[in-house]
């Protein structure tokens, strides 16, 4: 009776059309299309025509200066940004599940980052890291430290981004990994107290292996996040990636090149090279989580 | 030694709440101070009296009204479009047997890996040449009337309610659009609001399409009036909190409203992965 037939399956095809064409329009074809221009040496996106067609951008992309520096800046961001705020959220997170009173508060206030608008709160970090008068120089000042040009020294635009990028996604990794430890049955903590086991021990021998899946799983899509951090950069630096380009991630050169530079088939190629990227980091990640994660 | 532990998780929480939220104090009170307030040594905390008319001016430099209207449409536009096509999908790959479910899916799934900016390559062509909706606000909509994500996670909701209340409904001869709407829609209630929600946010802080896809000034989106803004404003930092401010005031009221619901949506959607 509910074996699959034509008659179910056309029903179903009607059920789905509505988002089945909007994928295949906006998801599926251009997927195929913008891999196909990104051969073509010059691709007219208006008339549909190429030329020269190879592999051409793409070593264009890689031979590009600007695109080794977004790879460095990118790796450097990733590779801070990403282990220093699963560590801090983790932390965060043992904290907020303390029987306490007060706790639900605290949640309320950690959580709320998530929903910002980047580009809005962006302007207040602005003004926090303003040489002249944000409060992070006075602050620093007051220890004896001298003033900092953090978005105008090239020295200093890269850890900026990356303060503001660990700011920016705290909330939902502590949200991710509280709701990770609640979920951890409580039976263990039980038996833990009772053998009177220190809280560094519990946390290291109970919470960690407990949560290490979650751990891995959020930390490969806040790597792919991170990966492909471009909002960022605007809300600091607004028009362009920093001082000498210093702040300039990978996606933000895709983007300069596609409606900067006008160079639809270059952008094309250097998003593909991003794609491969994540994909093999992806892979990567997996790989290592099957191994050394405890289910 | 209890006691201390409890103290010390006390103020170790206290300062990073503050850390958190500074940015958003610092937004809020500085729109309300004067250039002077806000640019004085030693530090003014909080603004006294209450600078309301940098709202005032804010406005006269850019019609910010005129982006929060378009930032509505668009986000309202984009989430009902979504909750009709992804309630649709989901029930069709939750509950129909077809030929190809599976398959499809997870084509469908294995899509998410896929960077968007490959596709606002094409699709930058296909709404702004092909379909000539060049700084419209349709175009802003049309791209994100679906979303396989969103798809994949009422499924996961749909799939939780017991397939026998399917088949006993078939047994009835309740059809499948009214099983849809009667049962499955108001069972996953909550599943509902919270990706409504989702989409709603990120909606309202999309960025990069809206900027490619627009020009004039009466098409803009607040994220992107707010960057030109803080372009022309320059230094006059209290414009730009209070400008800031009307960008993420909305944010904040959704936030006290429907906390539970983002909370839990994005807990649930952390762990299910």
């Amino acid at each position: 009776m509910f074996e699959p037939r034509w008659k179910t399956t056309l029903k179903a095809l009607l059920y789905l059309s509505p988002a089945l064409i909007v994928i295949a329009v906006f998801v599926i074809y251009p997927m195929f299309r913008s891999v196909w221009i990104s051969f073509f040496k010059d691709y007219n996106i208006f008339k549909h025509t190429g030329s020269g067609f190879g592999l051409d951008n793409y070593k264009w992309v890689l031979n590009d200066g600007r695109f080794i520096l977004a790879l460095k800046n990118t790796t450097i961001y990733t590779i801070v940004v990403v282990p220093v705020s699963v560590v801090i959220a983790l932390f965060t997170a043992v904290l907020l599940n303390s029987k306490m009173k007060g706790m639900k508060l605290f949640e309320t206030l950690y959580f709320l980052p998530y929903i910002t608008n980047l580009i809005a709160i962006g302007l207040a970090f602005k003004f926090i890291f303003n040489s002249t008068y944000g409060i992070l120089n006075r602050i620093l000042g007051l220890f004896g430290i001298d003033t900092i040009m953090w978005l105008n020294d090239p020295k200093y635009s890269l850890p900026a981004l990356i303060i503001f990028g660990i700011w920016s996604g705290l909330a939902f990794k502590i949200v991710v990994f509280l709701a990770g430890i609640q979920g951890i049955n409580k039976q263990y903590y039980q038996a833990a107290k009772i053998d009177n086991t220190s809280r560094w021990r519990t946390f290291t021998k109970i919470t960690m292996p407990m949560l290490s899946p979650m751990i891995f799983y959020i930390g490969i899509i806040s790597f792919i996040g991170a990966l492909k951090t471009y909002v960022e950069v605007v809300g600091l630096y607004g028009n362009n990636p920093g001082p000498a380009d210093t702040a300039m991630t990978i996606v933000y050169y895709v983007y300069d090149l596609f409606y900067g530079a006008n160079e639809p088939p270059r952008a094309a190629a250097a998003s593909v090279i991003l794609f491969l990227i994540i994909l093999v980091f992806t892979f990567i990640q997996l790989r290592a989580s099957k191994k050394r994660v405890q289910y | 030694m209890k006691n201390v532990y409890k103290i010390i998780t006390y103020i170790l929480l206290a300062a990073g709440a503050v850390i958190m939220l500074f940015p958003f104090f610092w937004m809020i009170t500085g729109s309300l101070k004067t250039y002077n307030q806000i640019t004085a040594t030693p530090i003014v905390w909080w603004p006294v009296p209450a600078q309301w008319n940098n709202y005032t001016t804010a406005l006269e430099y850019a019609p910010f009204d005129i982006y929060f209207i378009n930032t509505v449409i668009v986000s309202v536009g984009t989430t009902v479009s979504v909750l009709i096509t992804s309630i649709f999908a989901a029930f069709a790959f939750s509950r129909l047997k077809f030929r190809g479910r599976d398959t499809i899916f997870s084509i469908l799934l294995s899509t998410l890996m896929i960077p968007s900016q490959i596709l606002i390559i094409t699709n930058y062509v296909t709404v702004a040449v092909r379909m000539q909706l060049m700084d419209t606000l349709l175009a802003l909509i049309i791209p994100f009337t679906a979303s396989i994500f969103y798809i994949y996670l009422l499924r996961e909701f749909f799939n939780q309610i017991p397939e026998q209340l399917y088949l006993a409904a078939k047994v009835d001869g309740t059809s499948d659009w009214r099983y849809l709407w009667k049962i499955m829609v108001p069972n996953a209630k909550n599943a509902l609001i919270t990706i409504g929600l989702f989409n709603f946010i990120a909606s309202w802080n999309a960025y990069i399409w809206p900027l490619l896809l627009t020009n004039s000034e009466s098409k803009r989106v607040l994220s992107i009036g707010l960057k030109y803004f803080s372009g022309e404003a320059g230094t006059d930092y209290e414009l730009l909190m209070a400008a800031g401010t009307i960008v993420i005031a909305p944010l904040l009221v959704i936030y006290l409203f429907f906390r539970r619901y983002i909370v839990e949506g994005v807990a649930r959607s952390g762990i299910k992965g």
